[in-house]
């Protein structure tokens, strides 16, 4: 039975259920989450705020190759990791590291791929977090498998798949989607739109009414959030994840945000947008909006503040201690892990590399 | 036990086995659930196996690697289809920087056990894009297997370790030697991959082929043995993993060889087999390794086809070309 299209469409103005000045928006759209929920998730706000502007300084100190920063987006992060239940699967892109963290997974391994490592550091089995992945848009049909695969052997887990705004235009976003509608494939697609694909804006990148719109030609719902309001955000993306679980088929969210920092320390983003429209968006900022409400509402006070600001802290002290050491190789790792056995060829190759590096060592010394 | 069958159903019979065999195999691709793929190759898995392992999928090449990948990360064994050749170009990113390189950016943590197939080359009168040897893209690329079966029995065995192998191997079908059929001993061990044969003995000089150009190798070697000049012929059957050491043994006893392959000689499967020859075999070469090769142009049509493929005058050719002036 085709789906009916009213149906898929999303609401004119993105779910906001906390409005920027940290005040309820009335009448409330969805049901505020318990107090419990939104503390635990401004703890993972600050932390992931403080991994941010850590990692962002790590770069500088020359500990990390790149850093694309999520400052800014953090609400969008830890919704994503706190929806999902252990037995479900993350999909991050390059800028999601803050989500890999708020799964549980270590700071250091988070940024290995980051730090200049030929390989991207967490195991991918424990945490059903998928490798970073860089080139666009490519991961969202990985997760339509690991979900069909999944559905497959009856199990009922669900997928959450990240992209941004610019990743919408590649074709493996649409191939994704198509493939997991027509296979009814439990995926949560959450785009989060933060209005920039390094300089380009939203307005070079689609004709569409909304990115929430695209759903609805592959017979997706989409629905549309304030992507600074962890509350609407835990709202819809909990619903979806779901409706998902429950043979909704897959699902389409957009997060309306904003890249607060350049597209990496190596981009200049004076070069294509003005201070007055990043003031209008610090003006929205997630962590403060989110602090605001429950310091009104007395569902956190100064002592608990403090406490997960020392959290943050430990994190980012954790995050420098685990960087600080220089990355040491052993050549032979090169050509471990290219086949499950290396071929006569890697063989070859592994042997020339071993015997430069005899003929470098002088000698009696030592490397 | 042998059966008498053509590579088609060898092929079939090796995914009917191997979803027999290990319930994580699943097959899905463009048409070959109910029409069993245009080339039949999936005849009735889908009413033997069932949807859920044998079904069609969106018209999307991108998507179905990318599928597969997301669905080899969670336990299954996907083989998939690509149409054609030419057709499989869209899923060129998925194939080379996700399928090839998952095992190595996880440190081997997340293998990915799964098989694109792919019917490649030409002779059989396609219209353009149905007739591409597109083998260099996926041999350049590392953490990919590339094989190439050249009859039914090969075609049998090499699929069945292509399903049974822990990396993702590219599998290549040459379309015209489909439907040519012969004898297949079923109950054969499964064959390494990695490993080429000597297809026909021979002391004068060697000719070095896979694929669809192998019938071709094995024709002109018998059109030379009625001059008088005994050829020696190789499958290489892997392209990556290259077997050096049978190829290198093989020419080694001649002292002469030509390399054989329908793909544009310039910068193909053939250079490589010719340089590897002529780095490891120089001491023991009378003459250059020749190549006999595609030539470097886009797939002609169906009715000039006979100008670009290799043929047995054009391999007797290269093998006169052999400095034979020069003795032993």
């Amino acid at each position: 039975m085709r789906p009916d299209p009213e149906g898929l469409l999303p609401a004119t103005e993105p779910v906001t259920l906390i409005d920027s000045d940290g005040a309820p928006v009335t009448p409330a759209r969805a049901a505020v989450p318990p107090a419990s929920e939104l503390v635990a998730a401004l703890g993972a706000m600050i932390t992931a705020r403080r991994f941010n502007d850590q990692a962002y300084a790590l770069v500088r100190q020359g500990r990390l190759a790149v850093y694309p920063s999520s400052h800014g987006q953090e609400a969008c992060q830890v919704a994503a990791a706190r929806v999902l239940s252990d037995g479900d699967w993350l999909f991050p892109t390059y800028r999601d590291t803050a989500a890999v963290v708020a799964r549980g997974v270590d700071p250091g391994q988070t940024l290995t791929l980051l730090s200049g490592e030929w390989h991207h550091g967490w195991d991918v089995a424990t945490h059903r977090v998928a490798p970073l992945t860089t080139p666009l848009a490519t991961q969202l049909p990985h997760a339509v498998g690991v979900a069909h695969a999944a559905r497959l052997r009856g199990e009922d887990t669900v997928v959450l798949a990240l992209c941004g705004d610019g990743g919408t235009s590649e074709g493996d976003f649409h191939e994704a989607l198509n493939f997991a509608a027509v296979l009814r494939a439990p995926v949560v697609f959450l785009v989060q739109n933060n209005t920039f694909a390094i300089s380009v804006p939203l307005s070079r990148q689609t004709a569409a009414p909304s990115l929430a719109h695209k759903g609805a030609g592959y017979g997706i719902p989409g629905q549309r959030v304030d992507g600074n309001d962890v509350a609407a955000l835990l709202a819809v993306l909990g619903a979806a994840v779901d409706a998902a679980r429950t043979g909704g088929g897959p699902q389409l969210v957009e997060a309306h945000t904003y890249r607060m920092q350049a597209h990496t320390n190596a981009d200049d983003a004076t070069r294509y947008r003005d201070d007055d429209e990043v003031a209008v968006w610090s003006r929205r900022d997630p962590v403060e909006r989110l602090r605001t409400f429950l310091t009104r509402r007395g569902d956190v006070d100064e002592a608990r503040l403090a406490a997960f600001a020392d959290d943050a802290e430990r994190l980012a002290a954790r995050l420098r201690d685990e960087l600080a050491a220089d990355l040491r190789h052993d050549p032979s790792e090169l050509f471990e892990h290219v086949y499950a056995t290396p071929t006569p060829q890697l063989r070859e190759q592994l042997a020339m590399l071993r015997d430069e590096a005899t003929r470098d060592t002088p000698a009696g010394g030592s490397r | 036990m042998t059966e008498k069958l053509t590579m088609a159903q060898a092929l079939n019979r090796a995914l009917r086995d191997a979803m027999a065999a290990d319930g994580s195999v699943s097959v899905f691709g463009e048409d070959v659930g109910r029409l069993g793929g245009v080339f039949r190759i999936t005849d009735g898995l889908a009413a033997e196996f069932g949807e859920d392992r044998c079904f069609d999928t969106p018209l999307a090449e991108a998507g179905i690697v990318g599928v597969a990948v997301g669905m080899a990360m969670n336990g299954m064994r996907p083989v998939v289809e690509m149409q054609f050749d030419a057709f499989a170009y869209p899923a060129f990113e998925q194939i080379t920087s996700h399928v090839a390189k998952m095992r190595n950016r996880t440190r081997g943590q997340v293998a990915l056990p799964m098989v694109i197939r792919v019917p490649y080359a030409g002779g059989i009168g396609g219209v353009e894009h149905h007739s591409d040897s597109s083998e260099a893209y996926f041999a350049h690329t590392p953490g990919l297997h590339v094989v190439t079966p050249s009859d039914p029995a090969d075609a049998y065995g090499l699929l069945r370790a292509a399903v049974a192998s822990d990396d993702p191997v590219v599998f290549l079908e040459p379309k015209k030697l489909y439907f040519g059929a012969d004898e297949v001993d079923l109950d054969l061990p499964v064959p390494p991959i990695g490993r080429a044969v000597v297809r026909r003995p021979g002391t004068d000089a060697t000719l070095i082929a896979y694929g669809p150009s192998v019938p071709v190798a094995l024709d002109a070697a018998a059109a030379a043995a009625v001059e008088g000049r005994s050829l020696q012929v190789v499958d290489v059957r892997s392209l990556q993993p290259f077997d050096d050491d049978t190829v290198c043994r093989a020419v080694r006893s001649t002292g002469r060889a030509v390399v054989v392959a329908e793909a544009p000689g310039f910068v193909s499967v053939a250079s490589e087999i010719a340089a590897r020859v002529t780095e490891r075999c120089w001491d023991a070469l009378a003459a250059p390794v020749g190549r006999v090769t595609g030539l470097d142009i886009p797939y002609p049509p169906p009715r000039l086809e006979h100008l670009h493929l290799p043929d047995v005058d054009r391999v007797l050719d290269a093998v006169d070309d052999l400095r034979w002036e020069r003795g032993e």
